[in-house]
């Protein structure tokens, strides 16, 4: 009798295990499933707001500048949650142009419903990428920001005039890329949110206002003098840039969940 | 019930012979050939199907793809000529506009790490952007490339039955191209049946002393069985190369002036010769290894040894190593009508 009641209060804290473990899934679940996330890029150099061919700026040289063409490449962007655990959201190759206002707000789909506290990504493409055949979407090379004659992908191009351009025109023509070493410009960054992090659910929008400083392509490690180069596409000065630009260009604002 | 049986029967035989009468032509593969390394496109991602090759075919003799619809990618790639530009040292597109280089031959890419003369392209699908964008070549912009195909009444269709839709994109574009480029083997010269001991592969002997010199002499850098070592190297074709060649996609000054090593494949048919079509015969190319080799700052190694320029071979050596060079022409790659010109749709 006795080893009876024992197995069936065995059978009853089983239950309650099972129960309990239930509940526990319950509550999970109103975390499945995948949410959106809008991805909000607000251009500006310093305090300014960036103005494409009228914006007249100045770098931390002091050297006077306009900007008539600012495009950047975004990819491999994670979510990353308190307990260490990243979510890599899967083809995310994004391409931004400060003249086209639809790719300045962006949706990340396919996000793990869960709460956020930071942000990864890649200023510029993977290496893989790069170095793959024909890609299409944002990687599509009749978008641009892509060289035929050393295939490969611009990953930030910035191009304009400053007086203190000895090119012809005054010209400025920043164009970094490269995934090779030595001079591979492949840079991550990582954003840590504010208080309250990312809310990521099924049933919601949530909203990353970033700023993008283009100033930083200017300073950061190391202060470009626009007498002494005003321009390239990829090569060492890419990565001076590169090194510039990780330091800061990209800051979280704020988010709305 | 024999009787359904038997209806049964004849149902599946006619429905057998229905089958094998409608197999339109046989479904085309890639065929590595058994005297021929792994590939380094394995078309992953880009399964070779008839209808993409075709499409691949049609779309490299597009002369649409050009910005005044005057060049197609035969223009400059010519099969008489192994897919090089006969009588041409630089290649000759829209505008009248010459470029700087001489045009290659095409065919063993899927062996090829890397493109053009410098190598600057990493992948065989993007192999064909340089020539569209170039403006020396076609001049055209990828956005208009496929805009003009997409105004094309023929191309949707050709696009449904490589592809499945009737999207017509750059990737598709790129994707299509490489399947019939791809597809360019040329593996069957006298010199490959010798090595896979064929009929038809039986070397004179003057063949056989010529390939015993070239392996002394040539064979360091145009490595059997793909004829090249894949490197980029100065050959001291000139003293001060205004090209700087491999330079201008490394940036290291190690490789001013170095050009990669072609393929000697198809050598007899693809004059002229060297990165900028400087020599016009085979005769001249030896001559120049023998005698005409210039003290260049990045020489390779192999062309100054023991402080002598060049690699010194008599006139009888020069003449049995052309003798096999010949050896190495694949009359059935360049009359195959796989890859022949097609009119324009």
């Amino acid at each position: 009798m006795k080893s009876i009641s024992i197995f069936k209060s065995l059978t009853c804290v089983a239950l309650i295990c099972i129960i309990a473990s239930c509940k526990k899934n319950n509550n999970e679940e109103t975390l499945a499933g995948q949410g959106k996330v809008n991805l909000e890029f607000e251009n500006k150099v310093g305090d300014q707001e960036l103005e494409l061919n009228t914006g007249a700026y100045t770098n931390a040289n002091g050297d006077d500048f306009k900007i008539t063409t600012f495009k950047y490449r975004i990819s491999n962007i994670t979510f990353n949650k308190a307990d260490g655990s990243k979510n890599l959201i899967p083809e995310s190759y994004l391409l931004i142009d400060a003249a086209d206002e639809k790719t300045t707000l962006q949706t990340i789909e396919h996000v793990p419903a869960g709460d956020y506290v930071s942000m990864d990504f890649v200023i510029g493409v993977d290496s893989v990428r790069n170095f793959a055949g024909a890609q299409t979407g944002a990687l599509d090379p009749a978008k641009g920001m892509y060289w035929s004659w050393n295939t490969g992908y611009i990953f930030v191009m910035l191009e304009g005039s400053s007086s203190k351009s000895t090119q012809a025109d005054n010209k400025l023509a920043f164009h970094v890329g490269g995934a090779k070493a030595p001079n591979n410009t492949v840079r991550k960054v990582t954003l840590p949110f504010t208080a309250g992090g990312l809310r990521v659910r099924s049933n919601s929008q949530p909203e990353i206002h970033l700023l993008v400083d283009a100033a930083y392509l200017f300073k950061g490690t190391t202060n470009i003098n626009f007498a002494t180069l005003s321009g390239f596409h990829g090569g060492s000065d890419a990565v001076t840039i590169a090194n510039n630009y990780a330091t800061g260009m990209f800051k979280l604002d704020h988010i709305h969940n | 019930m024999v009787i359904s049986l038997l209806t049964c029967w004849l149902v599946i035989t006619v429905g057998c012979k229905k089958n094998d009468n409608e197999a339109p032509q046989t479904a085309i593969r890639f065929v590595v050939p058994s005297n021929f390394p792994t590939p380094v496109y394995q078309f992953t991602n880009n399964t070779v199907s008839n209808a993409g090759f075709d499409l691949g075919h049609r779309l490299f003799y597009e002369n649409a793809l050009s910005i005044d619809n005057s060049t197609n990618c035969g223009s400059c790639h010519q099969q008489f000529a192994a897919f090089a530009n006969l009588d041409h040292q630089v290649s000759h597109g829209v505008n009248n506009c010459f470029g700087t280089r001489n045009s290659p031959p095409l065919f063993n890419l899927a062996w090829q790490q890397n493109f053009m003369w410098d190598g600057g392209v990493h992948h065989i699908e993007l192999s064909a952007l340089n020539a569209f964008v170039n403006p020396c070549e076609m001049a055209n912009t990828l956005d208009n490339v496929v805009k003009t195909l997409n105004n094309k009444p023929s191309y949707p269709q050709l696009f449904i039955s490589a592809f499945g839709s009737s999207e017509i994109n750059s990737q598709r574009i790129f994707k299509a191209l490489a399947q019939f480029t791809g597809m360019m083997v040329s593996a069957n010269s006298k010199y490959d049946k010798y090595s896979r001991k064929q009929n038809g592969g039986e070397f004179t002997n003057d063949e056989l002393a010529g390939y015993a010199l070239f392996k002394q002499k040539c064979s360091s850098c145009h490595t059997e069985p793909l004829f090249t070592d894949n490197s980029f190297k100065s050959n001291g074709l000139e003293l001060n190369p205004k090209d700087a060649g491999r330079e201008i996609i490394t940036l290291a000054s190690a490789d001013f002036g170095a050009f990669r090593v072609p393929t000697l494949r198809n050598v007899a048919l693809t004059s002229p010769y060297m990165h900028n079509g400087s020599l016009s015969t085979l005769a001249q190319v030896l001559n120049h290894y023998n005698s005409g080799v210039k003290n260049h700052i990045n020489l390779d190694a192999k062309l100054k040894q023991n402080g002598v320029l060049g690699i010194p071979l008599s006139a009888t050596e020069q003449q049995k190593i052309i003798t096999f060079l010949n050896t190495l022409t694949d009359n059935e790659f360049i009359h195959d009508p796989k890859f022949a010109e097609l009119p324009p749709l």
